[in-house]
């Protein structure tokens, strides 16, 4: 067997430390095939050596949770004996290599998480972020990922129903790829991956084994040079076929009682299912490596192991049971081989041509992979700045069509119309809305509701404020529809934590995170961590993406943010006081990017949240959309130019203060629309939940402002959907 | 009313149709495509979705499944049978239904309402809807752009094989609102008995307001008729 050495071991991306240590823990030194292991065991990706600490201060429970993180995804309960279970996972790196395949296996990936666990997935989401629109590799980029989670996901037959799509020059060498998903199944039928059982087999199902995505893990785990682009050997090939097979045929056995434990292949292939299963069952775990289905000929154990071929699990059935699982899977067309057995040895043993190939304690593997508490330095709010003189030569008209028609806040129909949003007939609300809502299977009354949401230009700015805000912004979107927000699984995209400064964006974020959490009632049950998003030294703006589920229990009750007809009264609900620094007219428009972001007070958030959703429950308005990026404008003409029913908003403010009441991003905020009936009824509640309101106009057929500033809603309208068509042509 | 869906491996719209076909109290059974028989039924669904994953050319691995012979069959004897999406595929990769489907022109997946005229009513599958008549129903597909020879597309024109021409609101049939290409913007074709129709519109998934639209229910109420 190769011998290693240092070296080897620096290659593998493991350090001096590091690799000392493992000798100590196995008490020798390790062969090839073992090292291959630990690195893949070890890496940041499969480890979260540079995160696991602050993870574990993120709160986790409410009386809704079922699972939270630690297994394949969450789950939380949605009454009537019905689940939902959901995460969010990154796949950067490899889409910035190979954007179809890096984001079509991003979705294959996230999907396995989830009917992995017996739910079958019932909506992706996705949240997309990529660098400077000039920039020569993005449209690139962005062809090639749109058509990827296309690709992946319509062929599948899952419905991509949400997501979010951004463009900002901090990604120009490393684009975002998080891929959400959310399954649905009955509370009594959900699988765990505890291994149990000396004695039961352990079965490969799927597609077979491949030289692809050999330590794909461990790529994930650096920094980008400009070597970048020899890398593209590790990024995986999705074959969406093979997963919808595989997806149909689990979800066909897990209606019978012959599974233990199940598990997913994803990151680190064989190694990882294999010693996560058996750690969590603290139990030992025999492969035999012979019996592995391999693709080419000639893999070597370390290549097997390795191997990030897609579209495989790792099953332990109940002992005697393999003939009736292997009919299931023979009738999808799938491979089905008993490759080990469960022992007591505690150890992960591999055999290889009647040889041991590799023995190591399961708990060196895991438990005792490194963790680090990184150094960090606190990120301090920056002062705010003085806007006035800066400000005061704007012309609003013009600003309001840059924004309109600048790639952050246009129509994003181009990309959302490549999705098939619509295929298992339960999409209640298609994309462009707050949230997506997705019907219950076969229940007429009750949804979930989903979005994915992030702000990193505020996170960036303040790490605590912008957690706070990104966790605080899926309330916001899952609350104008008229959901229950019930938990979140959050993707933290961030530089390399080996930076003192990168770490404390890391801890600000998590601790801003944190708070919102709590006072939300509104915990996290899922996620990843991407670190090392850096290219040449230069890091992203940190971008924690949020993915929040909330619950509809009347769907004949649910609310969209297109306007319903003219002469609506339109209200704003919230304290505005027009923080315009980190706003997009400010950070995207006029290219002014210093400044504190908007701050965030949980209560009104809390508040005005509880206020929105029982304005909804009774019926009282006629439509909702929270007020985020673009601040109060763009809310209304997003409204507008969903419906083609326009606004005749007064501001009674004149210069600066009529640019902060337009343009200013205070949180915490929504507009609604109110059938004049309705008024007195609609006040009334608001003054009883002493929630800060205003009257700001009513809907008509044109957007004017102050009886001075005409738009021709249209013309708004075409600006707003002409970029992304002009852009890809 | 009786129908069987075909199940394919890859098929996705096969649940999605029996759900609407359950709403018309058409009794449903879903049938594995490896089987060799068909239960008795009047009426024969290949839904949408990836048969086969879509690999050599949609439609054209499903083409030559166990099950198809009987479903020729069936059509043969008059029985009705509507292929959806890539149940269109399939058929013309039968030649039960004349043409191909090619990728779409602008090399993207489209899924959207879409506007359709009704061309010909004089069909067991359209009979509820008015002639010209304009109706919303979506498209999901990257393969939809239906293409014929010339020879083909007089005779199904004489014929009054079309059934449905994508179009827009005001019901213009033109370059600008043809989605992916199709010749005379072309959705939807029958045979020459009118007892097979092939579509590349999902009716399925409008037949209740709350998904968006109820446009594709007369195709169902049409049949039950």
């Amino acid at each position: 067997m190769e011998k290693v050495n240092l070296n080897t071991a620096i290659q593998h991306g493991l350090t001096e430390e590091e690799f000392n240590k493992i000798k100590e823990l196995i008490n020798r030194e390790p062969n090839l095939t073992e090292l291959g292991i630990f690195s893949a065991m070890w890496n940041e990706h499969c480890s979260y050596k540079s995160s696991r600490v602050w993870l574990g201060t993120l709160p986790t429970k409410n009386e809704r949770v079922i699972q939270g993180p630690g297994e394949n995804a969450g789950v939380i309960d949605i009454d009537d004996g019905d689940v939902a279970i959901f995460k969010i996972e990154s796949h950067n790196h490899p889409s910035f290599i190979e954007p179809y395949q890096g984001a079509a296996t991003g979705v294959g990936g996230i999907l396995r998480d989830i009917f992995t666990m017996g739910a079958r997935p019932v909506a992706n989401l996705n949240a997309l972020r990529f660098g400077s629109p000039e920039h020569p590799k993005t449209k690139h980029l962005l062809n090639g990922v749109v058509a990827g989670i296309a690709g992946y996901g319509n062929c599948i037959g899952v419905p991509t129903v949400g997501g979010e799509v951004e463009f900002d020059s901090c990604y120009n060498g490393n684009i975002l790829v998080n891929a959400m998903n959310i399954g649905l199944a009955k509370k009594d039928k959900v699988f765990y991956s505890i291994a149990s059982g000396v004695g039961n087999p352990v079965i490969y199902v799927g597609s077979k084994t491949g030289r692809d995505g050999i330590h794909g893990a461990s790529m994930a785990s650096q920094e980008f040079d400009s070597d970048s682009e020899s890398k593209k050997p590790t990024v995986q090939v999705g074959d969406p076929f093979a997963e919808k097979l595989l997806l149909e045929a689990c979800l066909e056995l897990m209606k019978t009682d012959l599974i233990v434990s199940i598990q997913d292949m994803g990151a680190a292939g064989l190694t990882s299912s294999s010693v996560e299963m058996a750690s969590k069952g603290n139990i030992g775990i025999e492969i035999n490596l012979n019996n592995v289905p391999c693709r080419e000929i000639g893999m070597t154990p370390y290549e097997m192991m390795l191997s990030e071929s897609q579209e495989r699990m790792l099953i332990v059935l109940k002992n005697g049971k393999e003939k009736d699982a292997e009919k299931i899977f023979k009738k999808w067309g799938l491979d089905f081989s008993v490759i080990g057995i469960l022992t007591n040895s505690k150890n992960l043993t591999l055999k290889y041509n009647e040889e041991i190939v590799c023995d190591l304690p399961i708990s060196a593997l895991a438990d005792e992979a490194p963790k680090y508490e990184r150094p960090w330095i606190e990120i301090k709010c920056p002062e705010k700045i003085d806007l006035k003189n800066k400000l005061k030569d704007i012309n609003i008209e013009q600003i309001i069509k840059s924004i309109v028609s600048h790639p952050n806040q246009a129509n994003k129909s181009w990309v959302w119309e490549q999705y098939d949003h619509m295929v298992m007939c339960d999409s209640v609300q298609f994309p462009g809305g707050d949230s997506a809502i997705i019907r219950v299977h076969g229940n007429n009354k009750k949804a979930i509701a989903a979005t994915v949401d992030c702000t990193p230009r505020y996170c960036n700015s303040h790490p605590y404020t912008g957690g706070m805000q990104a966790v605080c912004e899926t309330y916001r979107n899952l609350t104008a529809v008229g959901a229950e927000p019930i938990a979140i699984t959050n993707c933290l995209n961030f530089g390399n934590p080996e930076k003192p400064e990168i770490m404390g964006q890391f801890v600000g974020v998590i601790k801003g995170m944190t708070e919102a959490c709590k006072k939300l009632n509104y915990p996290v049950i899922s996620g990843n961590v991407s670190l090392y998003n850096e290219t040449n030294g230069v890091g992203i703006n940190p971008t924690p993406a949020i993915g929040g589920v909330g619950l509809i229990k009347d769907i004949s009750k649910i609310k969209n943010s297109k306007f319903k007809k003219i002469a609506n009264k339109i209200y704003v609900i919230g304290k505005t006081e027009g923080h315009l620094e980190q706003s997009i007219l400010c950070y995207d428009i006029l290219h002014l990017k210093k400044g504190p972001p908007p701050k965030i007070d949980l209560d009104e958030e809390l508040k005005n949240g509880a206020g929105i959703r029982s304005l909804i429950q009774n019926d009282l308005i006629e439509s909702c959309h929270d007020i985020s990026s673009g601040g109060l404008i763009m809310t209304i003409l997003d409204m507008s130019m969903s419906s083609g029913i326009g606004a005749n908003i007064q501001t009674n403010k004149k210069e600066f203060e009529q640019i902060k009441f337009l343009f200013g991003e205070d949180q915490s905020r929504y507009v609604i629309e109110v059938n004049k009936e309705n008024v007195a009824k609609v006040e009334q509640q608001l003054q009883k939940q002493n929630i800060h309101f205003v009257n700001i106009g009513e809907t008509s057929s044109e957007i004017t402002i102050d009886d001075d500033l005409k738009f021709n809603l249209n013309e708004l309208t075409k600006l707003n959907k002409e970029w992304f068509y002009k852009y890809n042509n | 009313m009786k129908a069987n869906v075909i199940v394919f491996p890859g098929s996705n719209c096969d649940r999605d149709v029996k759900v609407a076909l359950e709403k018309f109290q058409i009794q449903t059974t879903m049938v594995w495509h490896q089987e060799n028989t068909l239960p008795k039924a009047d009426l024969v669904v290949l839904p949408g979705g990836f048969s086969y994953g879509d690999y050599l050319r949609c439609g054209s691995m499903a083409s030559k499944s166990n099950i198809m012979k009987d479903v020729i069959k069936h059509a043969d004897n008059g029985g009705y049978l509507i292929g959806i999406c890539n149940g269109f595929q399939i058929l013309t990769e039968t030649n039960l239904l004349p043409g191909a489907l090619l990728r779409n022109k602008k090399l993207k997946f489209i899924c959207k309402y879409v506007n359709l005229i009704v061309e010909n009513n004089n069909t067991p599958f359209t009979s509820k809807y008015k002639k010209k008549e304009n109706i919303k129903i979506p498209i999901a597909h990257n393969e939809g752009n239906y293409f014929a020879d010339e020879k083909t597309l007089d005779e199904i024109q004489s014929n009054e094989q079309i059934v449905f021409k994508y179009c827009d609101e005001q019901s213009n049939i033109n370059e600008e609102t043809n989605p992916n290409g199709s010749c005379l913007n072309i959705a939807g074709i029958t045979n020459k008995n009118k007892n097979i129709i092939g579509m590349m519109p999902h009716p399925e998934r409008c037949v209740e307001e709350l998904l968006g639209g109820s446009h594709g229910s007369l195709i169902f109420q049409s049949l039950i008729n």
